[in-house]
């Protein structure tokens, strides 16, 4: 009944995070392996810029100043000055998903990209799927009761857009494939599956 | 708010009941969740949400060994940094305090950004003693030797008692030897489940706010009534002086009661530095400090009948609560199940973790899967089903709930269609290397409602509000809430309103404990009851009818032949320029025909193991489950389904790996796949819930259920492994090198 040290032989532990943040192979990889709805982002290298400076953020249609460091996450900068709080701080890693956001139509983590690397981009964040027009995704997590807390559901509501906008058709093999960058700890993910699949089917 | 009473019937009139299934509207009816929308679009405010203007972001270092004394504190480094406004040394971090876990909070650094707080926290120099680690929570020798055990209990009852010249303990050795000699099989095995966190995803922590002498703390809570006074006491200031509030909270699973230490903290600073201040935990420091559930391990011994009925148990457990804390209570070991003759002991390791907090049904998910573990394993040692040995055991049910347990079993066998895919343990097709397996378990939780107030007021114009100072932890709270009123008032669960998640609010019971549903609905249904009754009056008087001959349905208020009527909203008219208010509790223990408690559940789990790389998956996974009267069966499903998937992740991925060297606890910063192991998506097989409601169970009125059923997934699960194998994985999580083990090991290669 010993369990030292069995952790890291695991078979679940193929990829670590150092190798995953090391380089595209090791991306490539990881995506293999879980199927996350999410691409890494490629993190443009900024010119040399210390302290904080102004920057333009295009989110959800429109052009957004924020004051930022190099240091400061997409993230950061979408929840603490654009009042834009659905993106969720989970893990800093990004391994929760529960940041996930729409850069040029792709899903990236706000929580691993830096705001300074996607200036010039559009960026869509879950407040976009809300509103006068609610998206059919959130509404079908609605009808399928796809939320507990809530605190994990919109980076799922994002992912769940990512690759419905992907795959328009996806049948529910590819459901439980294909999002799997993103963890619920209330356990919605039955749920979550339904609410997809009935998005393809045009049933909300 | 505090709201007036200005009821002008004091006294409860009741008396209070359900209307009959046939009857109801509104109550156990499907209803979408009412803050669904603006959780999935991000609308939703969580505490980690608040922005307040000048807010400072506090950042804590969290103690980087297990356990250490605190030789010197210099933070003159950190408070230089560009950005960082305030540097606070907690208590735990001064010089000479001795720290037993690591991730415990030592100093707080409050910034402008988090960023420059990070910056600071990097920047703190502490020099520390290291003191001796233990952290071997599964290895009683170790401890032993270690001298990190205390005794946690032993309980011993025989069919036989000693007599009045026996030695106690001469009588029970002897009477144990003769029990097991007569027994017609003998089992003896050692099982164990490993600690795992709470893992909320959104973290302990607090925004505070002073308003002058008035502290307003947004709070990630489950106890928004008891958590005012606390800060009160720990800041000195009276407790009107203080209101919190949690509008959403992103999980607590039992380890969020409290203010806890940090939070106090961040009023504090916000005090000394006249700014809102926010402190949340960041993964790590949630996952080592956050909450845990104790591990057990336990060597037991049984003795059964031919048909496997246990008739003598005899059992040593052990396991860690973390630092100074016990380890799973000997009541739960046996389980439910307990033979007439038993005897546990029980032994508390104390481990340089942190301590643990209330997990989801605190001690029955490890009580469980200790107990009937090892029923499962004399099923297989007989060759029997262990559908038929599980059968035979309920004649050893101590509470009471045999009979709905085998009711709940067909229900289950059925839903699982267990005849057909049963095979004796260790005996079924092999495809390839994959062999398939089924497995039980079952449960009990008590769920009695706890206190709650609710104030509801009718409004001239026809609006209805209730309030009450309780919190939805993702349950669905004010979405029931609002079906009690909306049935009791003949309305839709959209024309109400349910305010909740403030301090200021009368008071409602912390969330825990399975108690939520069952308070809050009860004193829903009796402010509503009351309220209506006085409308009543006014309308009589117009209608020219008799207050007792009215009802309300269907958005009227009208005579029972429905000859006379007014809609809602003119009965409400005649109230004039005052809302009616109506202001009724709840008392713990006082359930009359509202509320119960005591439940019980059967989960049946069907898996896969591939035999050469020991990967499981659930294929398919049974609940049944009782709760008296469902009020909203969409919710109450997705409740359970998420206890079952937790269970899942408990059952094959998820534990605290703490380090032999150094006692950290490795897998605490992330969720990639060498983080901390929780079920994915593509982890969870097909998941059937059925909600037991027949009417002998429905009469009993509202059960909570949040604990219920996150109890036997564990148990369910390595049952259904251990048919598939014909070899038990004896600790969960069931990992793949856990599964090459134990099969190595019945192979003799190990
Ligand atoms: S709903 Fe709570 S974490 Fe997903």
């Amino acid at each position: 009944m010993t369990k030292s040290n069995e952790y890291t032989d695991s078979s679940r532990a193929t990829v670590n995070r150092r190798s995953f943040l090391k380089g595209s192979g090791a991306v490539a990889a990881a995506t293999a392996l879980h199927s996350p709805a999410v691409e890494a982002e490629p993190q443009a290298a900024a010119n040399v810029v210390s302290g904080a400076t102004t920057i333009t953020l295009n989110v959800n249609g429109g052009d957004h100043k924020v004051t930022v460091e190099p240091r400061t996450t997409l993230l950061e900068a979408l929840r603490s000055q654009l009042e834009l709080t659905g993106a969720k701080p989970v893990s800093s890693d990004g391994s929760s998903g529960a940041s996930t956001v729409l850069v040029d139509g792709k899903p990236v983590m706000a929580s691993t990209t830096l705001a300074m690397a996607v200036t010039g981009k559009n960026i869509e964040t879950v407040e976009s799927l809300g509103g006068e027009d609610t998206d059919a995704v959130p509404r079908a997590f609605v009808k399928h009761d796809a939320q507990q807390c809530g605190f994990c559901t919109p980076g799922f509501v994002v992912a769940v857009r990512a690759l419905l906008n992907k795959n328009p058709d996806a049948t529910e093999s590819q459901i439980r494939q294909g999002l799997n960058g993103n963890i619920c700890r209330c356990g919605t993910y039955n749920n979550i599956i339904k609410a997809a699949l009935d998005v393809v089917k045009g049933g909300v | 708010m505090v709201l007036q009473d200005n009821d002008q019937t004091k006294e409860p009139m009741g008396p209070y009941q359900w209307p009959a299934r046939k009857d109801t509207d509104v109550i156990g009816k499907d209803h979408d969740r009412l803050d669904g929308l603006v959780k999935s679009t991000g609308a939703a405010k969580y505490t980690y949400d608040v922005n307040l203007k000048n807010q400072l972001i506090a950042v804590a270092l969290g103690c980087p060994h297990s356990h250490v004394r605190i030789k010197s504190v210099d933070s003159t480094a950190a408070e230089k940094v560009d950005g960082v406004v305030h540097v606070e040394v907690l208590e735990q971090g001064k010089e000479g305090k001795e720290v037993r876990w690591a991730g415990e909070l030592l100093v707080v650094v409050a910034a402008e950004s988090e960023g420059a707080a990070r910056e600071g926290v990097a920047n703190i120099k502490i020099e520390y003693e290291m003191l001796d680690v233990f952290t071997a929570d599964d290895d009683l020798e170790a401890a032993q030797r270690a001298k990190r055990t205390t005794k946690g209990g032993n309980r011993i009852e025989t069919e036989q008692e000693p007599g009045d010249d026996d030695d106690e303990d001469e009588f029970y050795e002897k009477e144990f030897v003769r029990l097991f000699k007569d027994a017609e099989i003998v089992h003896e095995g050692e099982y164990g489940i490993d600690a795992i966190t709470h893992c909320c995803l959104e973290p302990h922590g607090a925004t505070a706010v002073w308003e002058g002498d008035k502290l307003v703390v947004y709070l990630s809570t489950q106890n928004v009534s008891g958590t005012d006074d606390q800060f009160a006491g720990a800041l000195g200031v009276t407790a009107n002086d203080v209101e919190v509030r949690c509008d959403y909270i992103g999980g607590g699973f039992g380890s969020k009661f409290a203010p806890d230490y940090w939070g106090i903290a961040a009023a504090r600073i916000a005090k000394k530095t006249g700014r809102p201040v926010r402190l949340m935990l960041d993964r790590d420091q949630e996952l080592r400090i956050g909450g845990s559930r104790p591990s057990g391990y336990v060597k037991v011994k049984v003795g059964a009948d031919k048909t496997g009925k246990l008739s003598v148990w005899d059992s040593h457990h052990w396991g860690t609560g973390g630092s100074g804390r016990g380890a799973v209570s000997i009541g739960v070991v046996p389980y439910v199940m307990v033979p007439p003759n038993r005897r546990s002991i029980a032994t508390n390791i104390n481990t340089n973790n942190a301590p643990v907090r209330a997990w989801r049904a605190p001690n029955h998910p490890q009580g469980c899967a200790l107990s009937q573990t090892v029923i499962d394993d004399v099923a297989g040692k007989l060759g029997k089903d262990s559908y038929d040995v599980f059968m035979a055991n309920l004649a050893n049910c101590t509470n009471g709930k045999a009979e709905v347990y085998a009711d709940q079993m067909k229900v289950a066998a059925r839903l699982m269609d267990w005849k057909a895919k049963w095979h004796p343990h260790g005996k079924g097709a092999v495809k390839g290397s994959v062999v398939e397996g089924l497995g039980m378990g079952l449960h009990t939780w008590g769920g009695a409602a706890h206190p709650s107030t609710c104030t509801l007021k009718i409004h001239p114009d026809g609006s209805v509000e209730s309030f009450l100072g309780s919190q939805d932890l993702g349950s669905g709270t004010r979405t029931v809430c609002a079906q009690v009123l909306a049935e009791t008032l003949g309305l839709k669960v959209t024309d109400v309103t349910v305010n909740l998640g403030s301090s200021k609010y009368p008071i409602s019971g912390p969330s825990g404990g399975s108690t939520t549903v069952g308070g809050v609905s009860q004193s829903h249904r009796r402010s509503a009851q009351d309220g209506l009754q006085k409308l009543f009056v006014l309308v009589a008087a117009k209608l020219g009818a008799k207050a007792s001959d009215l009802i309300a349905a269907g958005g009227r208020i009208q005579t029972t032949d429905g000859n006379k009527s007014l809609s809602w909203k003119q009965a409400c008219g005649l109230l004039g320029v005052t809302p009616l208010e109506t202001t009724r509790s709840h008392e713990r223990g006082k359930d009359g025909a509202l509320s119960s408690s005591g439940v019980a559940g059967v989960q049946m789990a069907h898996v896969s193991v591939d035999k050469d790389t020991g990967v499981i998956r659930v294929n398919k996974f049974v609940a049944v489950q009782d709760q008296g009267l469902v009020i909203n069966p969409k919710t109450c499903k997705s409740q359970i389904s998420g206890a079952v998937i937790m269970g899942i992740a408990a059952s094959i991925y998820e534990q605290r790996v703490n380090d032999p060297r150094t006692g950290l606890f490795l897998n605490s910063g992330s969720f990639d796949r060498d983080g901390y192991g929780l079920a994915r998506l593509g982890d969870v097989g097909d998941i059937v819930v059925e909600l037991y409601e027949p009417e002998s169970e429905r009469s009993r009125g509202v059960i909570g259920n949040g604990e219920p059923p996150a109890i036997s997934p564990k148990t369910a699960i390595s049952n259904a492994v251990a048919n598939a194998l014909g070899v038990r994985v004896p600790v969960v999580p069931m990992t793949p090198k856990r599964v090459l083990d134990a099969l190595a090991k019945a192979a003799g290669k190990a």
